[in-house]
């Protein structure tokens, strides 16, 4: 078992504009990246699930030229909107750092 | 063909090395291009007008453009000047480039092609049905474009070009996409536009696509028949194919579809590889054409004023009442608000926002952990009203009633707030927010962007 962020060269969250949110899970390794992306440990419905999101929302992608999972969401709340918490989004993938990741 | 473009950095002001610029310049570009903009710093700078880099900064990187553009005889174009890229934006570029001009003896064609949008345009265009929200967009009427601070709008390249083509030597643009800058001249060259626009979506973050990017720094991009090369400027950098790929996923939502006025960028078929240890060609990229033309706007409108106090909560009794002893601070502090204006018949509108910080301040709705209390908290209280004067009067008021706010547990007068220094509130002055996810359907890519020349003789 090893968790996502120690198997990640880079987890980040990031504003897509003031009204999205964009996640990017990025490996250096192939056969990491691989592995992930074969266990099914971050999936639409796993994001769902942790981020307290209905699927429909959620757009994900394997970005496999960039080794790279890719998720995007509609801001809950519009950047620097009153009551935002994170006008540049950098701090939103926290959850996502500590996913266990079954052996390959 | 090949096109040769040159981005000294990612945004103007935010500095390069000299040498990286020189190396840049010893490649022989055809065109030096840089973005001056982003709405990631919030509202507030185009609700304001005010820039986010400083002059000096600003001034120090143009002028270095400037000399460049003096020894090759090649345009400059400046995107999103000021960074909000209205009005106020432009003239303060403007006047740092006369300045430069003046001092250095520069002589050359300027034009200035605006971004910010008249609201009457905007008014017309909405009653015709041509304004359409994006998805998730705030609601939109007459009202909300008349309340905007400011609205800009993200022009395409085609502006940009023309200005080139009448003559200009050096562009400075209001709000533009931020690839237009980059993808505007090669297109202009007779470049591939699938090609010309993927290398702008990667020269626009200057050296954010080579591996490590130590310190703000640029990037050149050769743009040919059937495939583009990126380098970093500064020779300790280097880029891979993957870093060149990780480029696209950077503050997109779809890293393989990337609208422009224009059209859509689509990099789904693109393959990356090394063209040498520290270049990278990319193949494959293309430009769908949109049904129709169309271009983003971005709209800023001002909330009121701020006044907050920041207070730390260690009391376990407290903590395991968290939320309804905010609730009650938060319903008490109505009654006392009717109180301290009296000699208004009603109490000046307010908005009280509660954070807490050790909870669910960052993440908000989003956060899976929100039901944990740690052993301390910290209390973010914002209050925002119409007038800056009553911010601060609620606030004082607020920090004082917040200190003392009682528990049942306890008997007797209690401080329930550690405060890291008085007085406790700070004024945070005037908010705003973005009021606008929409695109407008112009006629054409000109009508919302005039442009005006000026011949610069020193």
């Amino acid at each position: 078992m090893a968790t996502l962020g120690e198997l990640a060269k880079l987890i980040r969250s990031k504003n897509a504009g003031p009204f999205n949110l964009t996640f990017d899970v990025m490996f250096d390794e192939e056969e990491t990246y691989r592995r992930v992306v074969e266990s099914n440990v971050l999936t639409k419905e796993v994001f769902c699930r942790l981020y307290n999101l209905v699927e429909e929302n959620v757009l994900l992608v394997h970005h496999d030229a960039a080794r790279a999972i890719k998720i995007s969401i509609p801001r809950p709340v519009f950047s620097c909107d009153l009551e935002d918490g994170d006008c540049y989004g950098g701090q939103q993938f926290g959850p996502l750092v500590g996913l266990e990741v079954p052996d390959a | 063909m090949e096109a040769r473009v040159l981005s000294p950095c990612g945004v103007i002001g935010s500095g390069f090395p000299e040498s990286s610029f020189e190396r840049g310049l010893s490649m022989k570009p055809h065109v030096i291009a840089c973005d001056g903009g982003s709405t990631d710093n919030g509202p507030a700078f185009l609700g304001a007008g005010k820039p986010n880099f400083s002059r000096s900064a600003t001034k120090r990187d143009l002028k270095l453009m400037l000399q460049g553009r003096e020894s090759l005889g090649v345009p400059v174009i400046v995107g999103s000047c000021g960074t909000a890229g209205g009005d106020a934006g432009l003239k303060w570029m403007r006047d740092i480039c006369l300045e430069i001009a003046r001092e250095e003896g520069l002589s050359f064609n300027l034009a200035l092609v605006r971004g910010e949008q008249d609201k009457a345009y905007l008014k017309k265009r909405y009653k015709e049905g041509r304004i359409r929200a994006l998805d998730p967009a705030p609601p939109l009427d007459e009202e909300i474009i008349e309340n905007s601070a400011h609205v800009v709008g993200m022009m395409g390249d085609e502006p940009i070009a023309r200005a080139l083509d009448e003559g200009a030597d050096v562009v400075l643009t209001g709000r533009a996409s931020d690839t237009s800058v980059f993808a505007c001249h090669p297109v202009r060259m007779g470049a591939d536009r699938g090609l010309a626009w993927h290398a702008a979506k990667i020269l626009e973050c200057g050296a954010a696509c080579a591996v490590h990017r130590a310190r703000p720094d640029g990037c050149f991009a050769w743009i040919r028949d059937d495939h583009f090369v990126v380098e970093p400027l500064n020779p300790q950098m280097y880029c891979t194919p993957q870093s060149v790929a990780s480029h696209t996923l950077y503050e997109n939502t779809d890293p393989y579809r990337i609208t422009e006025p224009a059209g859509v960028l689509d990099t789904s078929r693109s393959a990356y590889s090394a063209e040498s240890e520290r270049a990278v060609r990319v193949v494959g990229s293309e430009f769908h054409t949109a049904e129709r033309y169309s271009i983003k706007l971005e709209g800023a409108e001002l909330v009121g004023y701020q006044s907050v106090i920041i207070g730390g909560v260690r009391d376990p009794m407290i903590l395991k009442q968290l939320d309804s002893w905010l609730d009650g601070i938060r319903e008490g502090f109505e009654t006392r608000v009717q109180e301290i204006f009296p000699d208004r018949a009603t109490p000046p509108a307010y908005q009280l926002t509660i954070r807490v910080f050790g909870r669910d301040a960052v993440m908000g709705t989003l956060e899976p952990e929100a039901g944990r209390i740690p052993h301390e908290v910290g209390v973010l209280f914002e209050v925002t009203a119409e007038d800056q004067v009553s911010a601060n009067t609620m606030a004082a008021t607020l920090a004082h009633f917040a200190l003392h706010y009682p528990i049942p547990e306890w008997g007797g007068l209690i401080s329930t707030l550690a405060f890291p220094f008085t007085p406790a509130e700070l004024e945070k002055g005037p908010v705003y927010r973005f009021n606008l996810n929409h695109v407008v359907y112009p006629d054409d890519p000109y009508e919302m962007f005039p442009s005006e020349m000026m011949e610069v003789a020193n």
